[in-house]
């Protein structure tokens, strides 16, 4: 790196011979310089750095190892060996938990976004957008434990829940016992975790289509594209960075489900309830079995890794990005 | 004349689309606070009576009274605002080396930020446990404030804001002989307020929200947060006394709320600008 800005002289003369010894000097003085770069770069990254590498790396590294171990937090370590992840894999808890976590995204993502998507565009060509912006952020800033309070006596069964109640006696249709029903009980969760997480959406959604320039879709309108047309040539195209990343993030966030399910529902009442992450909870902190739970957080790392790099890869194919 | 009265109808049928999940994302809170009314007996005999009968005011001071919910509003507050403070200095810090300073490896450096990003919480949560243990951490505060601290995603957004802004400002200073910690505190800060802002909002929420790290980590009653300490109410006092549960979970709510209603147009361009919101 440092050679690199020498000059190289074409031929010694009187002349040349003083510039090489000056540039030698500011090569020196260079240097110097850069160490002093280099100092104030490791003084501004330290904190972040100290504080990502003791609370991150580190555990994580932990993690691996004691994925490796039998450990309760108390006694002694002995190796494992691929005892966790064999059990892990073959326990038909984990598999559930796979699966409900699977549900819980293949419903989460697909429906949350397109409502989101939809409500944004109808806020888009109304006026109101601040009245119905807040309206639909409120559950966004209400932390999950309250979010799910409220709907517990929405959903409940028996005389309790309103929902199940109003419909019967209204439309004289009977409701699955949401909380209750090992086959429900995850569909009802992912209807709060959109209605939580719906307005966030449609904020960053709507943020999106200001952006586009209003004209392009009038130029088309012109040219007799219907609204069906500019939706899919003009605005979704000019959209999709945006959703990818929502799409992505929302994925994340799914695979990562935790507070609605442990306050909603505990897992412990209802098994169609167990998520990973609940999985990780309970072997870790219920069973004290700190190596088969870092087993399951690194299988749905895993997990989480080989979904994100095949969204990544996909994105080239649906994803326009502006040169 | 018919182009006019198609657009006021599609306007009429945005309105009502919105409205109805208008009615959808309020009417929980309503039912909240209409339920935080109730007595026992009503809970018992009609629990979806529409209004409260008799109204039991006497709820809220009960519900506070039995768990420490002042106590709790304190703790949250103030580690989200230590977490804030110390989240934003050090990220700041760390995105101006990554915008502004050369230096070997800076590249693979920020690469390395990014993807712990991709590691998902809850895997370290086992041997943070057992880390924070060994310091002494755990039934603490410092458990939910130092490892907040750690925090890519605000390295990223705040090298995004410190790249917008004009690096003659900085060049100026350097000439009149400013070293880098003048340089970031007199004019890259000042100058990268609004992202400040922003991410200061979202990290908050984060923070005032979390629940599975309050979970694990805090032991005792007087070092809860506010949502662990509405869950464990409502795991203690649940049973049929949901007017009693609802009136907790109304007043771990309603102060959120109205911060948020008077700072709503910053806060939700905030998370709108992340697309990350915190979580």
């Amino acid at each position: 790196m440092t050679s690199s800005t020498l000059p190289a002289p074409p031929r010694e003369t009187a002349e040349s011979r003083r510039t090489r010894t000056l540039s030698n000097a500011a090569v020196r003085a260079s240097k110097a310089r850069r160490r002093r770069e280099q100092g104030w770069a490791a003084l501004f990254l330290a904190p972040q750095f100290l504080a990502l590498a003791v609370f991150m790396l580190v555990p994580f590294g932990f993690a691996v190892v004691l994925s490796f171990m039998n450990w309760d937090g108390l006694g002694d370590k002995s190796w494992a060996g691929l005892a966790n992840y064999r059990e892990q894999l073959s326990d038909p808890e984990f598999h559930d938990a796979v699966l409900n976590t699977l549900l819980l995204g293949a419903i989460t993502v697909p429906v949350g976004l397109a409502l989101a998507l939809l409500v944004a565009m109808a806020l888009n060509n109304v006026r109101g957008k601040t009245f119905y912006r807040v309206v639909y952020f409120l559950p966004v800033v209400t932390s999950s434990v309250a979010v799910s309070v409220i709907w517990q006596i929405i959903l409940a069964s028996g005389d309790l829940g309103l929902l199940n109640n109003t419909v019967h006696d209204w439309f004289g249709i009977t409701l699955p016992d949401w909380l209750d029903n090992e086959n429900w009980v995850m569909v009802a969760i992912a209807a709060v975790t959109i209605w939580s997480s719906l307005g966030l959406n449609v904020v960053i959604f709507l943020a999106g289509l200001q952006a586009i320039p209003s004209h392009l879709g009038e130029v088309a309108r012109i040219d007799g594209a219907g609204p069906v047309r500019v939706f899919r040539h003009i605005t979704l195209p000019l959209l999709s960075p945006t959703i990818f990343f929502s799409f992505v993030i929302a994925v994340i966030s799914s695979f990562q489900a935790f507070d609605q399910i442990y306050v909603l529902v505990d897992p412990k009442r209802n098994e169609g309830a167990r998520t990973i992450v609940y999985q990780v909870y309970d072997l870790g902190f219920r069973d004290f079995r700190f190596g088969a739970s870092s087993a399951a957080a690194l299988l749905l790392t895993v997990m989480t890794v080989i979904v994100t790099v095949i969204q990544f890869r996909a994105q080239k194919r649906f994803v326009h990005y502006e040169s | 004349m018919v182009a006019l009265l198609r657009r006021r109808l599609g306007a009429i049928a945005l309105h009502t689309l919105l409205i109805a999940g208008g009615v959808v994302m309020l009417f929980p809170f309503l039912w909240m606070m209409l339920t935080a009314f109730k007595g026992q007996q009503q809970m018992i005999q009609d629990p979806l009576g529409w209004l409260p009968d008799p109204w039991r005011p006497e709820n809220f001071p009960d519900a506070l009274g039995m768990m420490p919910f002042g106590r709790a509003y304190w703790n949250s507050f103030y580690i989200a605002t230590v977490v804030v403070v110390a989240t934003l200095l050090s990220a700041s810090m760390a995105a101006y080396a990554f915008a502004r300073i050369e230096f070997p490896f800076s590249k693979t450096l920020f690469m390395v930020f990014l993807l712990t990003q991709m590691v998902p919480s809850q895997v370290t949560l086992v041997p943070l446990y057992v880390m924070l243990s060994k310091f002494g951490w755990i039934d603490t505060h410092w458990a939910l404030i130092v490892p907040a601290i750690a925090n890519p995603f605000a390295v990223f957004m705040m090298r995004q804001f410190i790249r917008s802004v004009p690096v003659e400002l900085e060049e100026a200073a350097r000439l009149d002989g400013a070293n880098r910690w003048t340089i970031f505190t007199r004019i890259v800060l000042p100058n990268v307020r609004p992202g400040l802002a922003a991410l200061g909002i979202i990290v908050f929420l984060g923070s005032w929200n979390s629940f599975l790290y309050p979970l694990i980590f805090l032991n005792s009653e007087d070092n809860y947060t506010v949502p662990l300490l509405l869950s464990q109410f409502k795991g203690q006092h649940g049973g049929l006394n949901y007017g009693l549960v609802l009136a907790a979970s109304a007043v771990s709510v309603i102060p959120m709320l109205i911060a948020f209603l008077i700072g709503q147009r910053r806060i939700i361009n905030s998370m709108a600008a992340s697309g990350l919101g915190g979580r």
